[in-house]
């Protein structure tokens, strides 16, 4: 079942809010439509990466001549083949990365981090030599101590992985390394005074694992490098500008010469924000002269792409007993694997943004550690701070023995409010959400044997960003729409229902394309839920400067002054006196005369989309637990959010339910499994357990408009927040019905039987 | 490496007899071709059985079934008649993977690849089913629960290959069941997995029992004990205790990435109750 | 070592290629047909990406060999429209909005299509267990389970 609230007003639309079919759905429903591994190139080549076996070793040679010299063999790369960069922090999508981190993740220097980190390239005439290419490197490693735990990579003899990497945030800076990378800390008040008044104060320590974005599609690529350096890659990517950077970037090569087409993308969730197999594909396509192909196995996603952290978090909320927080504060510790950059910052900055706090204080540590250098995914770091909290929260209700949402309502954010990590916020959904919960029959279904209710919330800020975009109306007066941002979940049909809505048309009349990096201005990457908003945003302006230039023609040809003329309807008029004295010129009309009336009509935007506003949600779920077996399942689900506005509800809604089923499994069953060894023992879809079909049960949601002023047609990016309750949701339903509160991730079988043994002991267990 | 399709068993058998390096039967390939591809094997030779037409057979043979080692678990789930019959059998090979796998993988594949945790195994230990074999020196026969000694390791010499799965003929008031526990709801490697058959006689009493573990020990395991617990008694309660403690006496579980040894410990007593209550519905109607 | 030179039917028109023993039906289908429809997800059965059918029968590509396929009828995405009549699923599909990036949507409409030929009136519980060897990320399956049903209802002329 699924529901829309509106709650300022009816307002009319022509193709906002309706569910017209998306543009680029009968290539995917027929499998026309060309993802990262479907383009072959002319004579191309079959590249293949050489992987530490490794967590942590010393690399002190690589021979790659038996290599070379096999036949079929074009060109090998190491890390000779890529200068070494100085420390320089960039943004990508909501995080800062540094290139001299980059170049050592794509291709190791000094030392292999992780067990499948990048040590060597090969490209061949067929896959089998590639394979045998690679057992002929040799490298003489040192193998060292890893270290794969959170807590035990910050303990002062813990394995070092970069010996020059002194914690920042910190005041005097440590005189010695270590793995701690950086502390931040965010809040306001006073949490010592804050909790002396509080009649309850609950604090607890979390545990998550890291878990993968999983993305059905693998990384793949095309590289072709001309013999005049001019270079273009093929590949499935949520930014193709940032892969155009970071390539020229790595490579040394000017930006112009580089063009990236971004494929279709088989989901990214953050994991394809980064490059691994680009810089690669180009250095070795330029060796061999040839073009070169490269996909990465199921494998080699698991243990080489960017998983999101494991984190620890310790979470201390008091109360008053009418249910006001007075004092919040937590400590987080995420592990950001290899390299630093875990989103702790944002974790941080989320943890108690759905509360109207007085005193806040959340601090927390950015940790490496020998795993994968992690990559965003949905939300990133939120899930972990959140969950936390929202437990915390659930837990403080139960002992004032107040209801879940009527706390929630007490003590929620609204338009006003500081928010934990500084803003004032302007008009929020939060409320709302909690409004649409209590009201929902769900909320007060009865539950059966060994089942359980759990409710939850969050909040997400989204981002805005640079963003171009270029329409085109054609002769006939038709028009095509070139916007930047890859189309990860159905955006394409946003872009053109806004543009038909801007211009007055049918929707049929438009055909969006994604432009390649030489095609438009630069385009901040698909992340940070930002697509709708922002090359909607930038669609809409495209279209209002089409309008007026079909508005200046049309003064042109009547001989009026140009604002004496208005565009109504998908035409443009005379105004005021003028009324009537014309027929109308459609924009087909105007089109049709366009090369005699100044040449042809186009809008063009460059912007860097601001007023991005966040999305808050709330979720309810309904679990049953077997008590034989610890097995939980979710048999009931519902997830609200504040969309702003829906352009195509159909694709909001699929945002919910997505977010939900991956946020589900990363509460149950998802999770890296490392041996003693270091050695990740899952890396596949047998082991590493995300959602099958039989796993859920339908996802009702309910989308909350609450328009956000600052977007044309009042847009909130949705795609982040719904994958932030679920974790919280699941556990206070497991809590409900077991009576026992889970403080680690997943809640798999094993450990909830365990632990629902041990209540029994105590007397303590439900079921 | 080289891939030959034979016709007959006899070429089957000659070929893998013959051959000096690592000589490969490929029937459904949903476990070979994994390893293939991680390079965990690298045979010489692989013999595909999918075109003898002998082990792509279900007949009915002397009151009960002989079923081709080659028959994938969705031919066995469609034949009008092994389903009322064997109904654990069949739920045992279809739990393997998903759909698509069901329509490839074969019950003489999932014995021979040697895992511990094979899913049609213990449903065919429970019915009594006898392994054919053919081989260089001829045919024999071996019970299903004699096959597997340990992790890929079995009772079959070079060029031998498992032809057909005996059946036999099912007494009157008999029904097996098979059960498994993963921590999702299809697509796991089974975390344990439980196989029973029980006969009653008129007033309801058992006087026959087979259950299978698989998943908890080296190999599947027949647990004479857990059938004792049932024999003799009306099923009641405290038989099931009985059993309970029986399989999970019987169980010696590792510790790996699917489960922990008390947890694989706890659940194979769980199994086996629940296992058996449904093999006993199923034995009283029919 | 000689290739294996294989002939079949691929959506009904006879094809021919060369393969080596280790190539997987998956390889031959999208490296020597051209057919890119099918989609490699994990190279394991796990994720049903893959997933055409084989003589009627529904399985993962990429657990058979290109040699394995000689003298079979394969089925794959690109043959499940009728010139430019859609299938059902793949209209329902589209209607419901049940893709979102699209690349484990043409596994699902093969093997949902599998699933309608052989149950034309399965119930939600059968539907979701059936594709249950079809791993989807983006969408948490309600939209996809609701096509289908909707797509059965319309084709048992409902």
């Amino acid at each position: 079942m699924q529901e829309k609230v509106k709650t300022n007003g009816a307002v009319a639309f022509d193709w906002v809010g309706t569910r017209p079919l998306r543009p680029d759905g009968v290539d995917k429903v027929t499998g026309r439509a060309r993802f990262g591994a479907d383009l072959a190139m002319q004579g191309q080549l079959v590249g293949k990466v050489l992987r530490s076996p490794h967590p942590h070793a010393r690399i002190r040679s690589i021979d790659t001549s038996a290599a070379a010299a096999l036949p079929g063999v074009k060109a090998v790369v190491t890390r000779d083949d890529f200068k070494d960069q100085p420390s320089q922090l960039i943004p990508a999508g909501e995080q800062m990365i540094n290139y001299r981190d980059v170049v050592r993740n794509v291709m190791a220097r000094e030392k292999a981090l992780y067990e499948g980190h990048a040590v060597a390239a090969v490209a061949a005439t067929s896959a089998s030599i590639a394979k045998q290419a690679l057992k002929l490197i040799k490298v003489d490693y040192e193998v060292l101590p890893h270290v794969i735990d959170v807590v035990e990579a910050m303990k002062p003899r813990a394995p070092l992985l970069h010996d020059d990497l002194i914690t920042a945030g910190v005041e005097p800076a440590p005189k010695a390394p270590s793995n701690v990378a950086k502390r931040v800390e965010i809040g306001h008040g006073d949490v010592v005074f804050g909790f002396r008044q509080a009649d309850v104060v609950v604090e607890r320590t979390f545990t998550t694992q890291a878990v993968h974005q999983g993305y059905i599609e693998p990384h793949a690529c095309v590289a072709s490098v001309s013999e005049d350096g001019q270079a273009d890659v093929w590949c499935t990517t949520q930014g193709h500008w940032m892969v155009r950077a970071q390539c020229a970037r790595l490579l040394g090569w000017e930006t112009s010469k580089i063009r990236v087409t971004a494929s279709e993308i088989g989901g990214g969730f953050g994991g394809k924000t980064v490059v691994y197999l680009e810089p690669l594909a180009l250095a070795l396509a330029k060796k061999a002269r040839r073009p070169v192909k490269m996909v990465m196995t199921r494998e080699e996603v698991f243990q080489a792409s960017g998983p999101t952290s494991g984190a620890t978090a310790h979470v201390k909320i008091g109360a008053k007993l009418d249910g006001r927080i007075v004092a919040a504060e937590a400590e987080l510790k995420y592990q950001a694997g290899a390299f630093p950059g875990s989103p702790v910052q944002p974790g941080a900055m989320c943890a108690f943004a759905p509360y109207d706090v007085e005193n806040v204080k959340v601090v927390g540590y950015d940790v490496v550690t020998n795993r994968p250098k992690v990559a965003a995914y949905r939300a990133p770091g939120a899930p972990i701070s959140e969950y936390a909290v929202e437990c915390v929260v659930d837990d403080i209700a139960s002992r004032l023995g107040m209801d879940p949402i009527e706390l929630r309502l007490k003590n929620a954010a609204k338009q006003g409010t500081k928010a934990a990590y500084g803003p004032k916020l302007g008009p929020v959904g939060f409320v709302e959400t909690l409004v649409a919960a209590k009201a929902h029959d769900h909320w007060h279904a009865p539950l059966g044997k060994n089942q359980g209710r759990g409710i939850a919330s969050g909040f997400w800020f989204n981002i805005g960003g640079e963003t171009s975009a270029s329409l085109q109306l054609n002769e006939d007066g038709t028009l095509s729409l070139t916007v930047g941002t890859p189309d990860i979940g159905g955006s394409r049909a946003s872009m053109c229902m806004m543009a038909a809505e801007e211009l007055g048309v049918d929707i049929d009349s438009i055909r969006v394309q994604i432009g390649d990096t030489g095609q438009l201005g630069f385009n901040f990457l698909t992340g940070g839920s930002r697509a709708t908003f922002s090359s909607g945003m930038a669609t809409v302006e495209a279209a209002r400067e089409v309008i007026r230039e079909a508005c200046k023609r049309a003064a042109k040809l009547w001989e009026l002054p140009e604002d004496a003329v208005e565009f109504r309807k998908g035409a443009v008029r005379p105004a005021g006196a003028n009324a009537g004295k014309h027929a109308p010129l459609t924009l087909r009309d105007i089109a049709g005369l366009a090369g005699k009336t100044g040449g042809p009509i186009a809008g063009y935007a460059r912007i860097n989309a601001q007023g991005a506003a966040p999305s808050f949600g709330t979720h309810i779920a309904d679990v049953e637990v077997d008590p034989e077996t610890g097995k939980v399942t979710v048999v009931r689900y519902t997830a609200i959010q504040d969309a702003g506005r829906a352009i195509h509800p159909s694709y909001v809604e699929g945002q919910y339910q997505g977010g939900v089923a991956q946020g589900i499994g990363w509460a149950l069953n998802e999770e890296y499994i490392y041996g003693k060894d270091g050695k990740l023992q899952n890396p596949g879809f047998l082991d590493y357990r995300v959602p099958v079909a039989s796993d859920l049960p339908m996802i009702d949601t309910v989308i909350v408009e609450v328009p956000n002023p600052r977007h044309p047609y009042g847009v909130r990016g949705v795609g982040e927040t719904p994958i932030i309750p679920p974790l919280a949701a699941v556990a206070n339903a497991v809590a409900d019905a077991t009576g026992v509160r889970f403080a680690d991730l997943p809640m798999s079988p094993p450990r909830v039987l365990a632990a629902l043994d041990e209540a029994r002991t105590r007397g303590t267990a439900k079921i | 490496m080289r891939y030959e399709a034979p016709g007959s068993l006899d070429q089957a058998v000659a070929l893998l007899a013959a051959e000096p390096g690592d000589a490969r039967v490929l029937a459904g390939g949903t476990d070979l071709l994994v390893q293939l591809r991680t390079d965990l094997i690298e045979p010489a030779l692989l013999v595909d059985i999918k075109r003898i037409p002998e082990m792509r057979r279900i007949a009915e043979d002397g009151g009960g079934f002989r079923v081709g080692a080659a028959v994938t678990g969705a031919e066995l789930k469609e034949h009008p008649r092994f389903k009322s019959v064997w109904p654990g059998v069949v739920e045992a090979a279809n739990l393997i993977g998903s759909t698509q796998i069901q329509g490839r993988a074969t019950m003489g594949g999932n014995l021979c690849n040697g895992s511990p945790a094979a899913d049609s195994v213990p449903g065919l230990i429970a019915a009594g089913a006898i392994a054919c074999i053919a081989g260089p020196d001829g045919r024999r026969e071996m019970p299903v629960e004699d096959i597997m000694q340990g992790p890929r390791k079995l009772a079959l010499t070079k060029g031998e290959i498992v032809a057909s799965f005996l059946l036999p003929p099912r007494p009157a008031r008999t029904a097996d069941a098979y059960l498994r526990f993963i921590p999702r709801t299809e697509m796991d490697i089974a975390v344990v997995g439980c196989g029973v058959c029980l006969t009653l006689d008129a007033s309801g009493t058992c006087t026959a029992a087979r259950v299978a573990l698989g998943a908890v020990a080296p190999r599947p395991l027949l647990v004479r004990e857990a059938a004792r617990a049932l024999i003799g008694t009306k099923v009641d309660a405290a038989a099931l205790e009985n059993l309970d403690a029986a399989a999970r006496a019987a169980c010696q579980p590792i510790d790996d990435k699917r489960g922990t040894r008390e947890y694989r410990i706890k659940v194979a007593g769980v199994l086996a109750r629940r296992a058996t209550q449904i093999a006993l519905e199923r034995a009283r109607k029919a | 070592m000689a290739k294996h030179h294989v002939a079949a039917t691929v959506n009904g028109d006879p094809v021919e290629f060369l393969c080596e023993t280790h190539d997987t039906l998956l390889d031959a289908l999208r490296d020597q047909l051209g057919l890119t429809g099918t989609k490699e997800g994990c190279g394991t059965g796990d994720c049903g990406a893959c997933s055409v059918t084989v003589d009627g029968r529904l399985v993962c590509s990429c657990l058979m060999l290109a040699v394995e396929a000689q003298g079979t009828s394969v089925g794959t995405i690109e043959g499940m429209a009728e010139g430019e009549t859609l299938h059902p699923l793949q209209r329902k599909f589209l209607d419901h909005a049940a893709l979102q990036c699209g690349i484990c949507t043409p596994g699902f409409l093969v093997a949902a299509k599998a699933l309608l030929e052989k149950h034309p009136e399965p119930t939600e519980t059968e539907v979701r267990y059936w594709l249950a060897g079809n791993l989807c990320r983006c969408t948490g399956y309600d939209k996809i389970v609701r096509a289908v049903l909707d797509a059965a209802a319309e084709m048992r002329g409902a």
